[in-house]
């Protein structure tokens, strides 16, 4: 009796069905509490991994909740690499469509900024260039260059205020959430990645920035809320400015 | 094809799974400390602390890579992106070992991280042959294969783990990883001899000694049910099979594996110390 790997797959997955045929305890009996081994290691091993990703979204629907929850995306949506680290990509996605959490609609954002905090730890190293590069160009010149942003640099927007949610779920005295939208930057000066809050614009100008957009290409579409001069002080101040080109 | 004895770069003294918050100790006291194993896919991001950290532990400590992500023991092809990452990790860090699982982790494109059985056929063995030989063409250098802990038999199999792994480092030259407590684990949950094993097991091809904690549990019948955690000390059976097993292969690179519930450095010492005294029992 050959157990496919395919066979083997579908029963590790679903606790409710039959071990397949054709895999035995020492006395020639079903193994069923055995085949329950690589049931358990599989489902806590996924689920232990998102926990590590996702601390912020557990906190904020409960240990319990998160467990249950786990058990249900990992049958959805199994790791597709041997990269642990970055398991979860689907998370936002999926927190959108659960029917338990529809209700929390910042939820989705809330794992954007974690998964955004991973990717960032891992990211490629990349040495900043220094603020005089910028700050020597001619106003006119300064509009025609583009920058390289490093690649640990990412950007959240959000309808809800995703920064006080953030930090009140991770710094001990946190000013209380106020319901207005907000925008974070995540960048890492060193080996920590680091959240800082920006408004909306600001976030459209990094992310066209990251883009390959021209420093003239951004003012020009975005509104007056875009303080360019704040934006680039951040980015330079943070590190995460690579190269003028 | 390659030669499993050429180049035995790990020395034969303790080593331990590196874990990050032991960096400092490590680094200040390392004791009986020769060398360090990690993990392949955790040093798989392009860059940032684990990477620049992998770089400083390398500049002192032999390094060992041990992966638990190729699915050797696969239906399906390799993953060449996987492989292609590997191999990219291994043309830096130029490590003094690579090591993987007689066992399948990805199916369909899924990864389900855990090293999942495979029977002990003529087919599976052609298999396993094949993606050895593929994993050393890509990585230029041979690997060690482990063996896993078993938990329940195949009704197909026709030929017993030993032969099976003799009959790789046969065909593909590879060396093997002897996990002594896998062996334990195995011999407690199928009701067969761990001392047999030993004896049956090609001990020329060994490379390197696996040490871990496991954890205790009854099937429905009552029979002990033994599952490899790698969450606590070693226990006595394991390190008497241990000097069973050095007293018939001599000394052997001999790694404390401690990856969940993992304790302070202090408590790891004391493996890493009792390890040495197995090691220099059997050397004088």
């Amino acid at each position: 009796m050959t157990v496919t790997q395919a066979a083997f797959k579908a029963a590790m997955l679903d606790p409710m069905s039959a071990v397949p045929t054709g895999i035995l305890n020492p006395d020639g009996k079903p193994a069923s509490k055995r085949f329950d081994v690589y049931r358990n290691n599989v489902a806590v091993g996924l689920s232990d991994a998102l926990e590590a990703a996702f601390p912020v979204v557990r906190k904020l629907v409960g240990d319990e909740f998160f467990r249950a929850m786990a058990g249900v995306y990992l049958r959805q949506h199994p790791p597709k690499t041997p990269l642990m680290m970055f398991y979860g990509d689907a998370m936002p996605g999926f927190l959108a469509r659960f029917k338990p959490t529809q209700s929390f609609s910042y939820l989705p954002d809330i794992a954007r900024i974690e998964l955004a905090m991973r990717h960032a730890y891992h990211a490629a190293d990349a040495a900043p260039i220094a603020a005089e590069a910028l700050t020597a160009l001619a106003p006119d010149a300064l509009m025609g260059v583009r920058l390289r942003i490093a690649p640990a640099t990412h950007v959240v927007s959000s309808n809800y205020p995703i920064h006080a949610i953030y930090r009140a779920n991770t710094e001990p005295s946190a000013p209380k959430p106020v319901m207005r939208p907000e925008a974070v930057m995540i960048a890492r000066k060193g080996f920590d990645p680091t959240l800082h809050p920006i408004n909306g614009a600001a976030a459209n100008c990094i992310a066209a920035l990251k883009d390959g957009a021209t420093l003239g290409q951004t003012i020009a579409s975005a509104d007056d809320s875009l303080d360019l001069g704040a934006v680039l002080g951040l980015l330079l101040a943070q590190g995460a400015v690579t190269e003028i080109y | 094809m390659f030669d499993a004895i050429q180049n035995p770069t790990l020395p034969p003294c303790p080593g331990v799974g590196y874990k990050a918050q032991h960096y400092r100790d490590i680094m200040d006291h390392p004791g009986p400390l020769g060398w360090l194993e990690v993990h392949a896919e955790n040093y798989m991001g392009d860059g940032g602390r684990p990477i620049a950290q992998l770089r400083h532990l390398a500049e002192r400590f032999p390094i060992s890579v041990h992966g638990v992500g190729l699915s050797i023991g696969g239906e399906g092809a390799l993953d060449g992106d996987h492989l292609a990452r590997l191999k990219h990790l291994i043309s830096w860090l130029n490590p003094a070992s690579f090591s993987e699982h007689l066992a399948w982790s990805t199916h369909d494109s899924h990864f389900y991280n855990d090293l999942l059985p495979l029977p002990y056929t003529t087919q599976t063995l052609d298999r396993v042959a094949s993606h050895i030989n593929q994993v050393q063409d890509t990585i230029g250098r041979p690997m060690l294969l482990e063996n896993p802990s078993s938990y329940l038999a195949f009704t197909e199999s026709t030929m017993s783990e030993t032969d099976f792994l003799h009959a790789l480092t046969r065909r593909t030259g590879c060396g093997l990883l002897l996990d002594v407590n896998n062996v334990f684990v195995s011999a407690t949950n199928l009701k067969t001899s761990p001392q047999a094993y030993i004896d049956a097991f090609p001990l020329a091809a060994v490379g390197e000694i696996h040490l871990g904690g496991h954890d205790e549990d009854e099937d429905e019948t009552g029979a002990p049910l033994l599952i490899d955690s790698h969450g606590k000390a070693v226990v006595d059976p394991v390190w008497s099979l241990l000097d069973y097993t050095l007293a018939k292969c001599g000394p052997k690179p001999l790694l404390i594996e401690w990856d969940t519930d993992v304790p302070e450095w202090t408590v790891l010492s004391e493996e890493i110390a009792r390890a040495d005294r197995a090691l220099a029992m059997v050397a004088s």
